[in-house]
Formats: C-alpha cells, structure tokens, sequence
C-alpha cells in the first residue's frame, strides 16, 4: 500500500492547493470576487473527486511533502475517512458556494444599505476558500503539529466569516467564537509537546502504534480532548456555537454548522480509536454521557426557540451529541459503529446545511426569522419550503433518508451489544427532533399570511442549491452501499 | 533522568499556561483576555523549547521549529482578535464580556 513516492500520488496536494489559489485570485479580483470564487469553488470539488477515485483505484496512500517522510518530514495520508470527509466537504461547500453567489447578488440588488454587501462578498469569497484549503488540509494531514497548524487556519477564518455580518451580536459572537477556539488550540499543542515529549515523532499513525497509558499520555490526551471538545461544541462547551452561528450570513451558517465542527470532531475520533482501547468501557461511557446531554438539552433549547436560525443552531448543538454516543459502541472494535458514525457525519452536514440555507433564503425575503410570524412562506418559497422539510426529515431519521440509515446503524448496534440507556437516549432525541422541526415546519407550511416585507425576488439558485444539498441527504439513504465502502479503503 | 533546570523551565511553562488560563477564564475586559491567551502561548512555548533539552545532549530542533511556527499562529490570531475587539468597542460600544452577555441576549 505505501510505496515510494510517485507523481501520481501528488494528487494529494490539489484539494489543499487550489482553494488556497482561488483564495489569492479572488482577493486580487477586487470589483468582482465572485467568479474566481465560484471557479475556486468548482476546481476544488473536482480535485476533490479526482483524489477520491485515485483512491478507490490503489488504495490507501500517503504522500511525504519534499520528497521527505516521517520521522523526518510531514506526511499527508489519503485514507477511507479522510477522504470521505473531503468528499463531504466538496459537496456540500460546491452547493453552498451557488448560494452565496445567488445571496450576494439578492442582496446587492436589494442595495437598501449601500456598499456593506459589496464589501461583506468581497471578503466573503477569499476567506470560504480559505477555510476549504484549511480543512482539506486538516482531513489529509499525518503529522499532528501540521494539524494544529490548519486548526488554527480554520479558526482563524472561520471567525472572520462569522465577524462579517455588521450586526453587533455577531461581532460579540465572533469575539467569543475566536477566545474560545484560541482556548482550544492552545490546549491542543500543549497535548501536542507532551506527546512529542513521550514518542519523539509528531506522526500520528506511528504515535497511535505505540500509544500506551502512562500519565504524561493520559495528560496529553485529556489536553487535546478538551481542546477539540471546545472546537466541536460538545455539551457543556456549546456556549459560543448558538450565537456564533444563528447570527452569521446565511451561506456562513451553513459552512460553520454542516462542515467545520466536523473537523475538530475528526481528529478527536482519529485520537480515540488509538486510546479507547486502553481507556475501555469507562472513557467510552464518560464521553457518550456528555453526548446524551448534549442530545436532550439541545433538542429542549431548540424547542424553545423564537428564530428560526436560532432553532437550527441549537439543533446543531444536539446533533453533535449523536457524534459522541458513538464511543461506548466502538470501545471493541468490532460492528459497525464506525460506519454509523462516519454516516451520520456526513449526512448530517448536508441535511443541516441544507436547513441552514433554506432558513437563510426565508430571512432574505421575510426580513426577519420570527418563527410565530412565519405563516405562508409555502405560497412564495416552495422550492425553499421544501428543502428545509427534507433536511428536517434527515434529521429526524426518518426513512428513506441518510439520517435513517445513521441511526438504524447505531439502533442495531446498541441493541446487540445491550446497551439500553444509549436506546433510550437516541429514542427520546429523535422525539425531540421531531418535535421542533414540526413546530417550525408547521408555521412554515400554514395558509395564513404572515408578516413580513413586501415582495423580495430571491435568486433561483439560493432555492435550488437548498433543495439540491436536502435531495443529497435523501439519496444517501439509498446508496449507503457505496460512501461505506469507500470508508472502507483502510490505511 | 530530567536536569533541575530543565524541571524549573518546565512547571514554569505549566505554570504560565496554568495563570494564562485562569485569565482568560475570570477576567472580563476583552483586552486582557487577548493578553491572557498570549500568556498561555508563552507557557505552551516555554515547555516546548524545555522538550528539545530533555533528549539527550545534542539539542532537538523539532521543537525549535514548532515554536517558531507557534509565534507566527501566536501573532496572527493576536492581530485578528484585536481587531475584532476594536471592531466589538466600535460597533457594539462594549468593551467587557460581561456587559455584552446582559445586551447581546436580548436581541
């Protein structure tokens, strides 16, 4: 499998790359940001797609940059869930990069404020790929300490997409957003030195191999949980996630909700299939406790909610509860829980992105989220309408949809392995999901008219990139077959 | 097996991360939790270049490196987040965290 190096393994690079390109390009294109933007956009995903079908042909491979591999240089690794997860974030940043464009262009036509749209796209395109470049980066890397190098990359970015609604909430939010992932990184690298302390390499497969329970280990895996912890939002870190998110743009919400929680929820599973072993049942336990919290007390908050992004970003809150559950079901090896979990990763992000865009879409064109206030966006968004059904119907875990498949694999195997009280949650959670996205759903769906602004002409691909990413979360309930078998591709 | 200064360098790195981290927990004003944050990176630094002492007697330049990289992150997100706190003051007209949590929930 990891042969020397080969030009055609410099596929590679391409989805870290181009981004970073298109990022300079679209800096440059000052008046017009918006197609380098979507061609950054497009050549990613492609790269993307190129990198994922070279390692369906040879399998698993790592690259070392330089010509230089550990313990000497940094590797980068293509690998079943590394690769799946780029895949991810292809599909899901390609659909929300039509958005943006057809969201900018709504609310530049809009004008009412003057120049702030033209400024927010402005900065909007070079910092989304930014971002795209940062994650590829964090999906593809082996060496720990270039890991910490793209977390800061995504944090950075990610904050100041968040900072470029002009709004004062989300500026406080950006703040909190920034202290908290700062908190987290920070925590990360000191995890980082003592793990370098211990094993003299920063790889993370050779430290994996040889990870042992001796207690500056246990001290460096208690720091970079925490860290990463902090970054994913787990309960009772979910502070900063509700503001941060519910009151950025709406193509920004989606990216923070659907794909960058998923990468500091990565490298914590990549951590955690070395340790959960040498931890057991205990840690397993431990970390599915907090995600039963997080599960419960999400779903109640976002129940509660008045906005309907608010009740989006809370249900994010909850969903990453279901990330966590997961740790008890895979503490022997064996089953499925891994696929379960890689696959209610991915069909969340696109059912939660897809909310998160449908949501965004109702705001342009109401002029505000009320949920109570609104009655009849049915007779003027149907498109929208419907995507945001869909992508509840993937949260709730109905059938036939990717979200059903995830937790059907998480139900079989808490069933086999008796583990009731985790039945019990997921049961109770899924009740609870079904419970807000009918309030919402409900108000959405209803006759009446509502208030709101007059009419407002949204772009047809803000509605058809909605529906486009909720059709995705549907059909991954069919072709589960294959996502599987391509994280399959072992390393 | 681990030198008494390298011991001193390293609970000292700990100990900054440790002050760091209390600061930036209880303190309310942004500026001193931007500072705070600085504070514990030191600390992070410190018990690093600690680290490339500790093996053996030819000095390991890994950790050097980390650390270089570390100030550069370490100057960045300084820049960004005082930048977004001047943006926070202006916008917001709020300089403490603690105001912002009464205002900022009731929009």
């Amino acid at each position: 499998m990891m042969g020397l190096l080969s030009v055609s393994d410099c596929w590679i690079i391409w989805p870290v790359i181009l981004p970073l390109f298109w990022a300079l390009v679209a800096f440059w294109a000052k008046q017009q940001p918006r197609l380098p933007g979507l061609l950054g956009a497009l050549v990613t995903s492609l790269a993307s797609g190129a990198l994922c079908w070279k390692m369906v042909r040879h399998g698993a491979f790592r690259y070392g940059l330089g010509g230089w591999y550990p313990p000497l240089g940094i590797s980068l690794r293509a690998d079943g869930p590394a690769v799946l997860m780029v895949l991810m974030t292809a599909v899901t940043g390609f659909a929300i990069s039509i958005y943006a464009g057809g969201y900018f262009q709504s609310r530049i036509a809009m004008g009412g404020q003057g120049r702030r749209q033209i400024v927010q796209e402005r900065s909007f395109w070079p910092l989304w790929l930014l971002l795209w470049a940062a994650m590829n980066g964090l999906f593809l890397s082996a060496d720990i300490f270039n890991i910490y190098v793209t977390l800061e990359l995504v944090a950075l970015s990610s904050v100041g997409l968040t900072a470029l609604s002009a709004k004062p909430p989300s500026q406080v939010a950006a703040m909190r957003y920034l202290l908290v992932s700062l908190l987290g990184s920070l925590s990360f690298l000191l995890g980082v030195a003592f793990l370098y302390k211990t094993y003299g390499t920063l790889d993370l497969a050779t430290i994996q191999a040889a990870l042992c329970l001796s207690p500056p280990v246990a001290m460096a895996m208690a720091l970079i949980s925490v860290g990463l912890m902090l970054k994913t939002a787990l309960f009772p870190f979910h502070f900063w996630l509700p503001p941060a998110h519910a009151n950025a743009l709406a193509p920004v919400s989606a990216i923070l909700s659907g794909l960058v929680i998923k990468g500091s929820w990565y490298l914590f599973f990549r951590f955690w299939q070395g340790f959960l072993p040498l931890v057991g049942e205990g840690g397993g336990a431990f970390l599915a406790a907090l995600g039963g919290a997080a599960i419960i007390w999400g779903a109640f908050q976002a129940f509660c909610q008045q906005r309907l992004k608010m009740l989006v970003a809370y249900s994010t809150v909850a969903q990453v509860g279901y990330l966590f559950i997961i740790f008890p079901l895979i503490a022997t090896g064996a089953g499925q829980g891994t696929s379960a979990v890689f696959y209610f990763a991915i069909s969340h992000s696109c059912a939660k992105a897809a909310m998160f865009l449908a949501a965004g879409t109702i705001f342009v064109q109401r002029g505000h989220d009320r949920i109570n206030d609104l009655d009849g966006v049915r007779q003027v968004l149907p498109i929208t309408t419907f995507a945001f059904a869909l992508g509840g119907l993937s949260l709730m875990g109905l059938p036939p949809s990717g979200g059903f498949i995830a937790k059907y694999m998480y139900l079989s195997q808490a069933f086999s392995q008796a583990k009731w009280w985790l039945v019990l949650i997921m049961v109770v959670g899924s009740g609870l999901t079904a419970a807000y996205i009918c309030r919402a759903v409900s108000h959405i769906l209803s006759a009446q008219k509502g208030e709101g602004r007059g009419p407002v002409v949204v772009a047809a691909s803000m509605e058809w990139s909605a529906l486009a990413l909720a059709l995705v979360a549907i059909l991954l309930g069919f072709i589960a077959p294959v996502p599987l078998a391509l994280l399959g591709v072992a390393g | 097996m681990i030198s008494t200064p390298a011991l001193v360098y390293g609970l000292t790195g700990l100990l900054l991360f440790v002050v760091g981290l209390a600061g930036l927990i209880s303190c309310a004003q942004l500026l001193r939790k931007i500072l705070a944050a600085n504070i514990m990176a030191s600390g992070v630094f410190l018990f690093l270049v600690t680290i490339a002492h500790g093996r053996g007697i030819v000095i390991d330049p890994v950790p050097h490196a980390m650390v270089l990289t570390g100030i550069v992150v370490s100057v960045s997100s300084t820049a960004v987040a005082l930048a977004l706190a001047c943006r926070v003051q202006e916008t917001a007209n709020i300089h403490d965290l603690r105001k912002i949590r009464a205002r900022g929930d009731e929009r």
